[in-house]
């Protein structure tokens, strides 16, 4: 299957860098492809959300999550061929589980992918963790409704259906 | 250690670096607290529109709910979220965003909060979080479920 990697490092590179909250964060680009896309966020003292435990707060990773799986979704596009959506898409629902407090004084990669897209909607799961994607500082579940028109046809990413 | 609502709040919000780099603040009339997020360009997610982060106003929400479990009762030590569901509902807007929260339910271990945020009109919410809380009952009760 054939797509456009350009596209892919373009959207990848400004959802890194071109959005302001995640430059505050100082979110970093892990990978993107076809089948999910991975960010990662590095622990700063002012980040923490409880001061007993030097632990980030949930909110730094529910945005990291939220963050990635847009990014997913616009991979998932690309890779069906869709090129770069110059539209938007919002979040209609985020549902994070918070299995364990992420380890103080380390990054947290979040990796997602977006495992349905339909003509309006695409449904997105991912996982955050310091290294380890079988031990999850936190699960998400999401779904994203696109505010325009998405100029293909829908697919999935990885080809399936 | 008895310390006021005021009081326990106003400490939540100081000792939490995370809601000083969010801005966040809150008033309270009584018991009812309405948590506070002026708008500032870090926040922003969508430069074109522009438009609050959906991960800030999921975060806001989610430390709304933090400070209105340490507004209701002396904690130990901080609650830990268990899990969040978190709505969307409007396009936050580069504005001053609010929130209140309601505690549903709160046992020995757990708190159920539910959390609405909006701007210009509080009928018009912008989004909304359900989400539990593991509450520390005692010095000897650790961390989040394994």
């Amino acid at each position: 299957m054939s797509f456009d990697l350009d596209a892919l490092a373009q959207i990848g590179a400004r959802m890194a860098q071109g959005t302001p909250q995640a430059a505050a964060l100082n979110f970093r680009l892990v990978s993107v492809g076809a089948e999910g896309a991975a960010m990662a966020v590095p622990w700063r003292a002012e980040l923490v959300g409880d001061p007993d435990t030097g632990v980030m707060a949930g909110g730094v990773i529910t945005t990291l999550l939220d963050h990635v799986c847009g990014l997913s979704v616009s991979c998932a596009v690309i890779a069906g061929g869709g090129g770069i959506m110059e539209y938007g898409m919002a979040t209609l629902d985020l549902r994070i589980d918070y299995m364990r407090p992420a380890e103080p004084r380390r990054e947290v990669i979040a990796l997602a992918r977006c495992y349905k897209l339909t003509r309006s909607i695409a449904f997105v799961r991912a996982s955050a963790f310091e290294d380890d994607e079988s031990n999850p500082v936190a699960t998400a579940q999401a779904a994203f409704a696109f505010t325009g028109p998405r100029p293909a046809a829908p697919g999935v990413a990885g080809g399936a259906a | 250690m008895n310390r006021t609502r005021e009081e326990r709040l106003a400490a939540m919000l100081a000792q939490t670096p995370y809601m000083t780099f969010l801005g966040m603040t809150a008033e309270l009339a009584g018991d009812e607290m309405t948590a506070i997020l002026p708008f500032a360009p870090h926040l922003v997610g969508n430069v074109t529109i522009p438009a609050l982060h959906g991960g800030v106003i999921g975060a806001f929400l989610e430390m709304t709910a933090l400070c209105q479990l340490a507004v209701r009762e002396p904690l130990r030590r901080q609650p830990k979220t268990i899990d969040v569901t978190i709505e969307y509902l409007r396009p936050g807007r580069a504005q001053t965003i609010y929130a209140r929260a309601d505690v549903r339910k709160i046992g020995r271990r757990i708190a159920n909060v539910h959390v609405e945020a909006w701007q210009d009109h509080r009928a018009s919410p912008v989004a909304a979080l359900r989400g539990h809380f593991l509450l520390s009952v005692s010095d000897d009760d650790e961390a989040a479920p394994s």
